[in-house]
């Protein structure tokens, strides 16, 4: 176990750079989530602690120990590849065992370890076969138990569950998130999944662009986005937008209406974007709301409905249980409530 | 199943036929000269077999000619040389494949462009090379230019089997306690293997059968590999083709012995399992 720090950290490839002035402190036991779209530098982040990628300027220190120019071996760390990466020609207790043989662990301890390792993945009946003779799901399952026989510092995810079925990525996120509780051990995750985020974090850092853009809990991250990007990207379905200028206590629709802004936020500011989450959209007959929208698709989830509304030109989503809306009619009504409104500036920073 | 889809696949099948009889029919040739007497060979005719066979070309060649020491004589270069050839070649892939380093674009060009070259003008500069070292008439030379012909085009062909392997691997390997060479040795290597059966059995053939520099750096019998061994059956009035064809048919155990041996290990599908599902 260990804490970990990201000073000023950057990456060049070539001339481009894909990561710019990262900051990050983690603490002990603590389980970050990394996150964010495709290209936004989180796989890129993650190798460098790893030490798979060259750190171009600032410091990776684990334990208080500049870990830059380390090579992978020299930094305790464990990692789950995406493609699982499991040594095809080794049987599964071999996979498990390959760091400990490398280490020249003795035999005993070894078995020991495997079995242990093997039980709590409920992988003691498999342990001779190769991987290419596992399901999917198994082969997920030992590259986790080579990860935990070492009982590293630091465990790294790189989106483990990726190629995994929707359910059994579902089981698997509880067992990661189970394993974490009893090793305790110091875990960085890298996912796009914003469900994945919230549910296994301890802090979610999102980023975009090769930039942090926010660190905390799932739930701050949820409540109070820092931005636009990260506004937009937690939550299923996403926040919706509604672009405009505050002038006198309210928020002018690109289409003339007027949405009433609660005193807490700013009278007057100009260029703005209220944002509000479809769950928080309360739906009502046209005619009885705050604003009016057009319904141009209606999508039963089964513990949902998901209305897709046009307002001002955009679109709009509304998420409501009542099953009253499962046919709303050609137009319906929309309001918010205060407290869940967002407001963001020309900058798109949360106000 | 159609009557079209039955034509196909006799004529598919007709056609495999047809080319492993072409390929296949001058050793067949070969087998049939080295076992028919010497009265036989021009005495009847044109036949696919002769009217009675002898072992006596076998015999002669195994007993009274030099021929067994040609062939021990090739079988140290070719083995030497694709054992070093393939080593390099290894390493040298797995440089090409893995590593991002300054000047490896002129460094593939230039292996290239050595493919260019038709290896009879380069006969000339290597003996002048070679002579005053020492190395012509010797099979340390043999196995050295044999090496550095061969080098650059194994390398491609082992680089092509690097580049299938998930570099997740070898990263799981370092991250799990292994430095470079360690993974390289202990993951990569072992999945490399078809490749490196195929990368021997092209350097060894490939110097078995080498003619031109063996029959330039070579003089007398003492040295001489089995190609240019096999000269000494023509003579300057006669040719013994009972004789040759039988020093020829030895020659293919070898080769055919190698490729019995790495066989298996041509048969891809050896990274099956390792990444995804």
């Amino acid at each position: 176990m260990a804490t970990m720090e990201i000073r000023s950290v950057s990456k060049n490839y070539g001339t481009i750079r894909v990561l710019d002035d990262i900051n990050l402190q983690i603490g002990d036991g603590e389980f970050i989530v990394l996150v964010g779209p495709s290209g936004c530098g989180k796989s890129t982040l993650l190798r460098m602690i790893a030490g798979l990628e060259e750190i171009t300027g600032g410091e990776i220190r684990i334990d208080d120990r500049v870990m830059n120019t380390l090579p992978p071996k020299g930094r305790d760390i464990a990692m789950v590849f995406q493609s699982y990466a499991l040594y095809p020609h080794m049987s599964v207790a071999d996979n498990m065992s390959y760091s400990l043989r490398l280490r020249k662990t003795d035999k005993p301890t070894i078995t020991q370890k495997v079995r242990a390792a093997s039980v709590k993945l409920g992988l003691d009946a498999l342990l001779e076969r190769k991987p290419k003779a596992l399901s999917g799901g198994q082969r997920q399952r030992v590259a986790m138990g080579r990860a935990i026989v070492r009982q590293p510092k630091a465990f790294l995810f790189d989106e483990p569950l990726s190629n995994l079925d929707a359910r059994l990525r579902e089981q698997m996120r509880a067992e990661i998130r189970k394993l974490h509780r009893e090793l305790g051990a110091t875990s960085i995750y890298v996912t796009h999944d914003q469900v994945e985020a919230m549910t296994l974090a301890d802090r979610i850092v999102a980023m975009h662009g090769g930039h942090i853009q926010q660190v905390g809990t799932p739930l701050d991250l949820y409540d109070r986005p820092a931005n636009l990007f990260v506004a937009g990207f937690i939550g299923s379905p996403g926040m919706n937008f509604l672009a405009g200028d505050v002038a006198g206590g309210v928020l002018r629709l690109s289409d003339g209406r007027q949405v009433a802004l609660p005193e807490t936020m700013p009278a007057a500011m100009g260029g703005a974007t209220l944002g509000i989450r479809p769950e928080h959209v309360l739906p009502a007959p046209a005619g009885q709301g705050a604003l009016d929208a057009t319904v141009d698709l209606v999508e039963p989830t089964g513990h949902g409905i998901i209305l897709h509304l046009t307002l001002a030109g955009a679109v709009f989503k509304v998420l409501t249980h009542d099953r009253r809306w499962l046919s709303p009619g050609p137009a319906i009504a929309v309001s918010f409530p205060p407290e869940a409104l967002h407001l963001f500036n020309a900058e798109g920073l949360r106000v | 199943m159609t009557a079209t889809r039955i034509f196909g696949t006799l004529a598919h099948r007709a056609a495999i036929l047809a080319f492993i009889t072409f390929a296949l029919f001058p050793l067949f040739w070969l087998l049939k000269v080295s076992v028919t007497p010497n009265d036989l060979l021009y005495s009847e005719g044109v036949r696919l077999w002769p009217s009675a066979t002898t072992l006596d070309h076998f015999r002669f060649v195994l007993a009274n000619s030099e021929f067994p020491r040609f062939f021990a004589n090739s079988l140290i270069v070719s083995g030497t040389t694709a054992l070093v050839s393939t080593v390099l070649a290894a390493l040298m892939g797995y440089a090409l494949s893995r590593f991002r380093f300054r000047g490896k674009m002129w460094l593939a060009g230039l292996l290239l462009v050595t493919q260019m070259f038709p290896l009879v003008m380069l006969v000339a500069p290597i003996f002048k090379i070679l002579s005053p070292l020492g190395l012509t008439n010797s099979l340390t030379g043999l196995i050295l230019v044999y090496t550095a012909f061969n080098v650059p085009f194994a390398s491609f062909l082992m680089q092509g089997f690097f580049d299938g392997i998930p570099p997740d691997l070898e990263q799981a390997a370092m991250i799990d306690g292994a430095d470079r060479f360690t993974a390289f040795r202990q993951i990569i290597l072992p999945l490399a293997l078809p490749g490196v059966a195929a990368t021997l059995g092209f350097v060894f053939t490939a110097a078995w059968s080498e003619m031109i520099f063996a029959l330039m750096l070579i003089s007398g019998s003492e040295k001489a590999t089995f190609p240019v061994g096999l000269l000494t059956f023509v003579s300057k009035f006669s040719v013994d083709y009972g004789q040759m064809m039988a020093a020829g048919v030895l020659a293919l155990i070898p080769a055919c012995l190698f490729f019995l041996l790495i066989q298996r290990y041509l048969v891809q599908g050896m990274t099956a399992g390792a990444v995804k599902g």
